[in-house]
């Protein structure tokens, strides 16, 4: 590979993964042709930012789920720590371990971060072929918001979601 | 590659609920949640700010609830929009964010009968949800414009990416109003 460390882009083909959801369930992404997939990876559970940035995924959830989308936030914490997180925070989508080997899928997708043991925060929108069609890594503490995935599953649909203004 | 912030995608307009001159240099813009602890730890700051800036800054506050951690959010932003149907948004915006552990519907209640509202016509809007599809409005410009969370500010339309000190703050605002002249 000639860029190892560079998100994987718009066009290729998005490396299929069986993850841990919770103890006892796992989700793969090849299960989920069909639909548009938008694949989160935060850097960890609990800590602010990335909350802020799930919540408003969360809030979007009815959104994205008319449009036939599914999310899945990843990232290296354990099931449990994710369990306990999306109780505290009500979140509706699923949160997958990429916890053993440690950061596996993010290294796949060319957004692990060696140095701190993480993912960066960088979000994937996936078609229902199992294409990639539209990636992002966002820079160290900026909150990428959701407006990208928003409008990448949109195309993809061919619809509009919710009331703008 | 260099990085741009975000831009607001929906210009303020005339049903946003604004305080300051129309005209002033400086538009500046909260999306926020009323239940939200950093937006009412933010509220005194947001006001020293508007007091030293007077006349050059107009306030706009748009509504952002994040409900799965924040559960009255949705209501209390509703109740605003009720209470501003009456000529109150900005006394009962100050009401809830001074308030913010407090937020049932009977709370809700009792401030717009302590701000002088028709009790009968605020709950009635509450129990419909007249007011959801303002609220939804909000939170959908916002999500568009790049907010991620709460409060998230934009200066002139460009998100404030900076720290959330009043000092930062005021440098900020003291910088936009010299590029609007």
């Amino acid at each position: 590979m000639s860029q190892p460390d560079a998100a994987l882009a718009a066009g290729t083909p998005a490396p299929d993964f069986t993850l841990r959801a919770t103890p006892d369930q796992t989700v793969s992404l090849s299960e989920l042709r069909g639909h548009p997939v938008v694949l989160i990876f935060y850097p960890a559970d609990w800590s602010p930012v990335c909350t802020d940035e799930l919540a408003v995924f969360n809030q979007l959830l009815p959104e994205f789920q008319r449009m036939d989308a599914i999310l899945l936030g990843i990232s290296v914490d354990g099931v449990w720590c994710h369990a306990a997180f999306a109780d505290a925070r009500n979140l509706g989508f699923q949160l997958l371990a990429d916890f053993e080997p440690k950061g596996k899928v993010a290294r796949e997708y060319g957004v692990y971060r060696e140095k701190e043991g993480s993912s960066a925060r960088a979000t994937f929108v996936v078609d229902k072929d199992g294409v990639i069609a539209w990636s992002e890594v966002s820079p160290v503490g900026i909150n990428p918001g959701a407006a990208g995935p928003l409008e990448a599953v949109e195309k993809l649909s061919g619809q509009a979601a919710g009331a703008s203004a | 590659m260099s990085y741009t912030p975000p831009s607001l995608t929906v210009p303020v307009g005339p049903e946003d609920w604004t305080t300051g001159p129309e005209q002033a240099p400086v538009t500046f813009v909260e999306y926020g949640d009323f239940e939200c602890p950093h937006c009412g730890e933010m509220e005194p700051i947001l006001r020293a700010l508007r007091e030293r800036a007077g006349d050059n800054l107009r306030f706009v506050f748009r509504h952002f609830p994040l409900t799965g951690s924040h559960p009255h959010a949705e209501l209390a932003a509703e109740a605003a929009e009720a209470a501003g149907a009456q000529g109150a948004f900005w006394p009962m915006h100050d009401t809830l964010l001074a308030n913010q552990q407090a937020l049932e519907p009977h709370d809700l209640e009792r401030y717009a009968a302590r701000l002088g509202l028709d009790v009968s016509a605020f709950t009635t809007a509450l129990a419909q949800h007249t007011y959801q599809p303002e609220v939804q409005a909000d939170f959908m410009s916002g999500v568009r414009s790049g907010v991620g969370g709460t409060p998230t500010f934009y200066i002139n339309g460009v998100r404030y990416d900076g720290e959330y000190d009043e000092e930062s703050l005021q440098k900020a605002i003291q910088k936009a109003i010299r590029l609007a002249r």
